[in-house]
């Protein structure tokens, strides 16, 4: 089936007005999801994932935010047309999304098989008995006895507890699950478990996922298209074939390079010379041009459009370096 | 390569805890060699942190011994420790939490020379920090910011300027990059390769990131719940590892690669607890080799073959 997409962002523009800044978290980010497809947003600390997960969750308060321009269209209405009420009765039940960390989405004093019959109990049945039975089936999916049921989240390890929150996120078969680096604070053989229940239960459901990594190895494994970002835009944009074998963009090819790769033996690492940029004061032009390695007169006065140099393959660059 | 600058024997740290005795470090043997990096890996709470800062009398240990250059340091007198201790420094993960907030960048550096004595007048002293900002990488211009006004990465080449400062022969680097973005966690460690040349540095790197410690090290140990259960020369660790657990360390690492295709071993069950171990394997519960004898003894580390120790009934 072409063109079924299950979320379309287009030109979203997101800002924090504080005291003393106005951060320009995210820019004109424009996106398609295919239904069942994942989507890895892949970029470093401050470029703008988690604002633009929250705003598509409806998460982020106003103010300090402000949701400038744009629309995300999912399921083909415009969610920031709707009321709370309605948002409530999307939240975890047609849009789930996972945090870094589980505490986030756990209540410390109610034991967990409460909290997952209660996102049950919210969306789906009145029935207590029916939310019960499938809060313990969503633990057996997720691999934890459910005589475990009963116990309070520090009873649990951190591996566990994302167990837990995957449980309650994906308890009423989420249309869009949005994981927003779901394992950094797991251990990498805890990691390798919780990455394998994922794709199983996204399989059988044929959910369709964002995936918010800074681990290009974790794109590799579990996404289908990739969303390179930098400076609250996609900066590239492609199947993770493009992406892996045919980056185009600088900064993309900058992440490759400065990555050390456990399959290599003798690897020299090229850095990204400077720092990221300050959101609330961004370089005009493109905004990668002060670390860019290619950069000319041009990139620093204008700012490039997003070209398709292949077919879905986006790039935000000028290329010279290529012509 | 071949004189040892560290070595430690049957080193053991417990702590006494409500429920029992925590054997965060229990009964590890390793030396290092002069001028290469020992890269230490495994995953939390396995005693990385404990064995680095023990090594320095930052904590001090149970049992065992530690020699650095020949001299036995675990019997050394708390004042001539803090002598010797010049001579090995840290660096933390935290670059934030190990400054002190109130302090500029000069502040920061001049620490360790002011407290020491090294220098009797300001010029000379004021030289030296200039000198070591220039080391790390640090522009002059930061010379009088404060942590909270720098990058991560910048935070990082103070703490570093700060270890350099008294000419160690020695740094423990503790997980120096994990809190840091890729790409500035590799001008770090473009940045810790070209002073171990420069000024002739011996290393232990702490690292849970298997793909940083296999770039970074010449020789590396696996660590699982307090013991060494795997040490050797880079290649044999990431080539030829022969621990059950080296194994499955290695496979669950995601390769940023979509060209290969990787046999994954799936660990059951978490970590056990490191109160009170049962005295055998300490990977027997989730160990998918796991045969009769391993109920038995606890394995020791031995040498299968050259520079290449494992401990494991089954090799
Ligand atoms: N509540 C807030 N107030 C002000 N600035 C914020 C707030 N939340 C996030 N930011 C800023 O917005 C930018 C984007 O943040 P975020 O979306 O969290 O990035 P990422 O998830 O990619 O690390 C960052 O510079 C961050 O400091
Ligand atoms: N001061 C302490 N008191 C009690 N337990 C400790 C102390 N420091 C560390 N531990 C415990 O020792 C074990 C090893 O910890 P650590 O050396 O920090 O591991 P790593 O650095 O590999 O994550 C852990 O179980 C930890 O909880
Ligand atoms: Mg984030
Ligand atoms: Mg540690």
């Amino acid at each position: 089936m072409k063109n079924d997409y299950i979320l379309e962002i287009e030109d979203l523009t997101v800002k924090y007005i504080t005291e003393d800044s106005i951060v320009s978290a995210v820019n004109n980010m424009s996106l398609k999801l295919e239904r069942g497809n994942t989507l890895g947003f892949v970029g470093e600390t401050g470029a703008g994932k988690t604002t633009t997960a929250k705003s598509i969750m409806r998460l982020l308060p106003e103010p300090p935010t402000k949701i400038e321009s744009g629309k995300i269209i999912f399921n083909g209405e415009n969610i920031l047309e709707k009321s709370i009420k309605h948002m409530q009765s999307i939240r975890g039940n047609k849009i789930s999304m996972i945090f870094q960390d589980p505490m986030t989405a756990l209540n410390p004093v109610i034991p967990i098989i409460d909290q997952i019959a209660e996102v049950i109990l919210l969306h789906q049945t009145k029935d207590r008995k029916a939310a019960y039975k499938r809060a313990e089936e969503m633990l057996e999916i997720v691999e934890i006895k459910k005589e475990r049921g009963e116990e309070y989240p520090h009873q649990f390890s951190g591996g566990m507890k994302q167990r837990v929150v995957i449980a309650i996120a994906l308890a009423c078969t989420p249309d869009l699950l949005i994981a927003d680096e779901p394992t950094t604070a797991l251990d990498v053989t805890i990691q390798a478990q919780v990455l394998k229940l994922m794709h199983d239960i996204k399989e059988s459901n044929n959910t369709s996922m964002i995936m918010i990594t800074h681990d290009l190895g974790i794109v590799a494994e579990a996404c289908d298209n990739v969303a390179v970002i930098y400076a609250g835009s996609i900066v590239e944009y492609g199947t993770k074939e493009d992406i892996f074998n045919s980056h185009a963009h600088p900064y993309t090819e900058g992440l490759f390079n400065c990555i050390p790769d456990l399959s290599k033996t003798e690897s020299e690492l090229i850095p990204i010379k400077g720092i990221m940029p300050d959101p609330s004061d961004l370089p005009t032009g493109c905004k990668f041009h002060p670390r860019c390695p290619y950069a000319v007169d041009r990139c620093s006065k204008e700012e490039p459009e997003s070209k398709e140099i292949s077919d879905g393959h986006m790039v935000k660059c000028f290329l010279e370096h290529r012509k | 390569m071949t004189q040892k600058l560290l070595e430690v024997n049957n080193l053991k740290k417990y702590f006494d805890t409500k429920r029992g005795k925590l054997h965060a470090v229990d009964d590890v043997s390793f030396y290092i060699y002069k001028g290469e990096t020992l890269g230490v890996v495994g995953e939390s709470g396995c005693g990385k942190s404990t064995t680095g800062r023990t090594v320095l009398r930052l904590i001090e240990p149970t049992e065992g011994e530690i020699f650095f250059d020949g001299i036995d340091i675990n019997s050394l007198s708390q004042e001539v420790m803090r002598k010797k201790r010049k001579e090995m420094q840290i660096v933390f993960q935290d670059p934030y939490s190990s400054l002190d907030s109130r302090r500029t960048v000069y502040e920061s550096i001049e620490e360790p020379l002011r407290v020491n004595k090294i220098f009797n007048n300001r010029t000379d002293l004021s030289n030296r920090v200039f000198e070591l900002m220039n080391t790390v990488g640090l522009a002059e211009r930061l010379v009088n910011s404060y942590p909270h006004e720098l990058d991560g990465g910048r935070r990082q080449r103070v703490g570093i300027a700060r270890a350099l400062a008294l000419n160690p022969s020695f740094i423990v680097l503790d997980e120096p990059v994990s809190a840091l973005d890729v790409s500035i966690q590799a001008q770090i460690l473009n940045l810790m390769e070209r002073l171990q040349d420069n000024l002739n540095l011996t290393y232990m790197f702490i690292s849970h990131n298997l793909s940083v410690v296999r770039h970074i090290s010449d020789r590396v140990a696996v660590m699982y719940l307090g013991k060494i259960v795997e040490l050797a020369s880079y290649k044999n660790i990431f080539i030829n590892p022969q621990h059950p657990y080296t194994k499955a360390l290695l496979s669950a690492v995601p390769l940023p690669r979509i060209d290969l295709k990787l046999d994954r071993i799936i660990l059951e069950g978490d970590v056990p607890s490191p109160i009170n171990p049962v005295p055998r394997c300490r990977f027997y519960g989730r160990c998918p080799e796991r045969k009769e004898v391993c109920k038995g003894d606890l394995p020791e580390l031995r040498e299968i073959e050259a520079e290449h120790f494992v401990a494991c009934h089954l090799i």
